[in-house]
């Protein structure tokens, strides 16, 4: 296999990289430095390596790198960080959404392209929203406390 | 000789008024996880790292006939392929680590990698390191095994039988307890009914997000260095006498945990990356993947438990007689121990004067087991509490009846002739829990019915006490007010180092966000014991609240002189010192620190907390203490089941436990309702499938697990006695969280349908049959 110079956009970053054809999006984001990207079964059951492309949330072990070129790819360390966190990542600490922490970069993300797409979801949307995400601390109802409460607050700031 | 004094006086703070201790605090924690700034332990690397693969093998039973490693070495890129051969050792010790009064039967150790013979599919022959992850996967394949076929035995049951294949020497027993109070036998005989049960649970896999990682190198002062995601930093010393290495020339560095649930209690990775690295000179990193997670790690013990009850008329409980019955798998590590857990609280939180147990821990040629949150005294309360209705069912009694009429109260004794020390408030919590699941839901058509289910438990916290168990914590100012802990505790997620944060923060005035805790270092912080047994709040809490009191009473010693008043009459609070009776007399926190500082004070303590320590049990009869004490609680669920389909969905769920105190409460919030999740998938849903040594579920796709869509409403009730032997009265409450779930999901199934599925997990397929059996019986 040749590797193929594939240039990815990052939070808001560039980067020129050699990848093979077969490499995974988790597989170059992780080899960047992307960490914060987990890897939890690089088969796509379990949601922990979930980013966004293109607003749309995706798992990265399931799309090649390649593919996502020219694409705008946005990860929970983009999202927002510690002095400026994104409201859904302030609502997660506030509501003892993250216990272990490892399933939460996906699944902020998976709420993030959610919000977008629907400011104010039903449970139920939310539910199906999150149903690709795994979790094995919380059992959920933190997390979903945390989403409501996070959609509230965007949408106040929303209307400014 | 017991020393059991202290037990009588829970340790509760002498202190003003709580301004941080009870409060839901953000956790210290909490940013870095949610921004991903958090580092797990695949998020290292290292310059000059080689990438480490593990060959594992492909049959349950079989000898070794040969390893050709030849072709892998020659690969391009492979630096170098290690089998048994290449040992200095071949066991890795798998008892309980770090403790004194432990003994098991010499010989039973695992091997680190097969030599001559393989126990299970999935035990380790080979580790192949290499320049890139590619290339040593690749080297696995050309590793050449000859197999030859050896008898297998998959069930307990046939393990124990004469003439069966032997696993392990000499008869596949691997640990057994008997347990006698009174005379079961002649109180049968006195008993108006008697009610027989047997209950079976499953094999489960603890399925953390996060497979196990770690990276080892040898260091610049030739210390082998292991960065791992591991619930006991103190394997350092297993690891050493595996390498033979001194125990000073191990390091192991924790990292934050991705879940452990007693899943990363045994050995994972280490030893496989600490001989690559010794090996090769240079950092190895190994990274499991799910399947590989599933197939070798340990699973939580499959048990058969048979209940025979004797009982009064009127409900009272006269004689219990239980057989339980584990599968160990092919290696023991921690069977004895799950067993006693199991055998132990076999009948539960009910008064009970004659009682026999026997319990038996067998091997099989079955993936090994050992622990997994509630470590064998959650599949007991699986049978039980199951039981418990059945014996309520055959008097014509209601469940809440059954189990008032026979709950422990305080001063009451377990099977082993343990008293409940603390408060016991089973009822109170079995009523909160019941009465909590509001109105019955209508059924929404007329092929689903509702049910419900109740569970009580009762389980301990805190490691078994002829353990000898200790932990420590030092705690320290800083000269602008911020503080520093070091404990060696792991956090797997439960909030365990923000415990210690809030504990310091409560007993030294200081906000939560000027401290900094170093944890989980077997080298660099004081060792504070396993993550493991509901025990680090409990311990490494009562050791940082004793180092935080320590420099409180140094302070205010030195304060009192300053304000000349009486050093009782001094209080922190906001990073300010000040006399509670005078609102004149106060100064910053950092002044009072100079004054120390000045005159050559301590701001700093490091200190030990000891368990009770007891002896053994009576090898007669396992009379004697086992524990330092025990959380109860009670789950109350509704479930409606399609009757068409055999689905069983949970509508409700309520949970309430007796915590002592909740010293955060969102964290035991957060435990609670996890816990209460997991018993979900334990009771419906979860299932590893080894069948003739094969696992079936290799990966999530076909181990199913609770999802968000699973989770019913969830309401969760606090009670806070004060009795638990924690700080501020605290009691360990994170494996209980999931012990009452399963057999309160089982409960109510029954309720709904009008029979009884005795195998766990409750597939439709299960539900089905018995819906079938029923409508035929009727």
């Amino acid at each position: 296999m040749n590797p193929k110079l594939v240039t990815l956009s990052v939070n808001h970053r560039t980067h020129h990289v050699a990848l093979n054809p077969n490499t995974t999006l988790l597989s170059a984001l992780r080899d960047l430095g992307y960490t914060d990207v987990k890897s939890g079964c690089e088969k796509g059951d379990c949601g922990a390596c979930t980013v966004l492309v293109n607003g749309i949330a995706v798992n990265a072990c399931l799309q090649l790198a390649w593919l996502a070129e020219g694409q705008d790819i946005l990860t929970v360390a983009g999202l927002g960080s510690s002095d400026q966190p994104h409201p859904l990542q302030t609502a997660f600490a506030d509501f003892g959404a993250a216990q272990c922490g490892f399933c939460t970069p996906g699944m902020i993300m998976s709420a993030k392209a959610l919000l977008d797409e629907r400011p104010q979801p039903t449970e139920a949307e939310m539910r199906k929203a999150l149903s690709g995400n795994l979790c094995r601390c919380t059992g959920y109802a933190r997390i979903f406390e945390a989403i409501e409460h996070a959609a509230k607050q965007l949408n106040v700031d929303s209307r400014g | 000789m017991t020393n059991m004094n202290h037990l009588e006086q829970p340790n509760i703070a002498n202190l003003p008024e709580l301004r941080q201790i009870g409060k839901p605090l953000r956790r210290i924690d909490a940013m870095g996880k949610v921004t991903g700034a958090t580092q797990y332990a695949a998020d290292y690397v290292m310059p000059n790292m080689l990438h480490a693969k593990v060959l594992r093998a492909q049959h349950a039973s079989a000898k070794i006939v040969r390893i050709d490693v030849s072709k892998a070495r020659a690969l391009p890129g492979v630096v170098c392929v290690l089998t048994a051969e290449d040992l200095p050792g071949d066991r890795v010790a798998t008892d309980i680590p770090g403790v004194t009064g432990t003994s098991k039967r010499a010989g039973t150790d695992a091997p680190i990698l097969a030599h001559d013979r393989v126990r299970f599919m999935g035990e380790a022959l080979a580790v192949v390191a290499a320049e890139e992850l590619a290339l040593a996967e690749q080297a696995l394949d050309l590793i050449e095994v000859v197999y030859e076929p050896y008898p297998a035995v998959y069930t307990p049951e046939e393990a124990m039988q004469p003439g069966a294949p032997i696993v392990t020497e000499p008869d596949n027993i691997v640990a057994r307890w008997r347990i006698l109070k009174g005379d079961a036998d002649a109180a049968m005989r006195d008993a108006d009914l008697i009610v027989e049960g047997t209950y079976k649970t499953q094999f489960i896999d603890h399925a953390y997000l996060e497979p196990e990682a770690g990276i080892a190198w040898v260091d610049e002062h030739d210390v082998l260095t292991i960065r791992v995601s591991t619930q006991v930093v103190e394997h350092f010393r297993s690891i050493a006498a595996a390498l033979q290495l001194p125990q000073n020339k191990v390091h192991i560095m924790g990292t934050l945990v991705g879940g452990g649930f007693g899943g990363k209690e045994d050995i994972t990775v280490e030893l496989f990356i600490g001989l690559a690295a010794l090996k090769t000179r240079r950092p190895v990193k190994l990274v499991y993947t799910r399947e590989e997670s599933i197939l070798a790690h340990c699973k939580r013990h499959p048990f058969t438990i048979t209940h025979k009850t004797g009982v009064t008329r009127s409900g009272r409980i006269l004689a219990s007689q239980v057989n339980l019955v584990a599968d160990s798998g092919a290696y023991v590590y921690l069977s004895p121990y799950v067993l006693l857990y199991a055998a132990s609280s076999a009948v539960g939180p009910y008064k009970i004067n004659h009682v026999t147990i026997n319990a038996y821990a067998v091997a099989t040629n079955n993936t090994f087991t050992s622990a997994f949150r509630g470590f064998g005294a959650a599949q007991a309360c699986v049978a039980y509490e199951q039981h418990m209705d059945e014996i309520a069912r055959a008097l014509n009694m209601s469940p809440r009846e059954i189990r008032r009429l026979n709950y422990v109260q305080a001063g009451d004794t377990t099977p082993n002739g343990q008293a409940f020390r603390g408060a016991v408030w089973l009822e109170e919590c079995a009523n909160r829990a019941w009465d909590a699941l509001g109105e019955p839901t209508p059924p929404p058509t007329p092929h689903v019915k509702i049910g419900r289910g109740l569970a009580s438990y009762m389980q301990s916290y805190g490691r078994i006490t002829w353990f000898h168990d200790t932990s420590q914590a030092w705690v320290g100012l800083e000269m602008d007010g911020s503080i520093v802990i070091r404990c060696g505790v792991p956090d797997i997620g439960g909030g365990q180092v923000n415990t210690l944060a809030q504990i310091s923060a409560e007993v030294l005035g200081v906000p939560m966000e000027r401290i900094t805790v170093y944890s989980t270092d077997s080298a660099l912080t004081p060792l504070a014991g396993t993550t493991t047994a509901t025990r680090q709040m409990y311990m490494s809490g009562n050791a940082t609240y004793q180092a935080a009191m320590a420099v409180r009473k140094t302070l205010a010693e030195r304060a009192s002189q300053h304000f000349e008043c009486e050093p009782a009459e001094i209080d922190f609070a906001d990073s300010t010192v000040f006399n509670k009776n005078d609102a004149t007399q106060k100064m910053p926190l950092t002044q009072l620190i100079a004054l120390c500082a000045a005159e050559g004070l301590p701001r700093a303590n490091l200190s030990l907390f000891k368990a009770p320590f007891t002896e053994k049990l009576d090898p007669d009869n396992a009379q004697g203490d086992i524990w330092p004490d025990y959380t109860f609680g009670a789950q109350a669920v509704e479930v409606a089941v399609d009757m068409e389909t055999g689905e069983v969905r949970v509508l409700k769920s309520a949970a309430c436990h007796d915590v002592g105190r909740a010293l955060n409460p969102a964290a035991v919030v957060g435990q609670i309702e996890g816990g209460a999740a997991q018993g979900l998938g334990y009771a419906l849903l979860e299932d590893v499938q080894i069948v003739n040594g094969v696992t079936l579920t290799p990966s999530f796709a076909e181990y199913l697990l609770p999802t968000a869509c699973d989770v019913p409403e969830v309401k969760t009730i606090i009670l806070e006695s004060g009795t638990g032997l924690g700080p501020f009265g605290a009691k360990g409450v994170g494996e209980p969280a999931l012990t009452p779930m399963a057999p309160a999901i089982a409960n109510a199934v029954t309720n709904a349908i009008g029979a009884r599925v005795t195998q766990l997990p409750l597939t439709p397929e299960r539900v089905l049959e018995a819906i079938e059996r029923q409508h035929g019986s009727a």
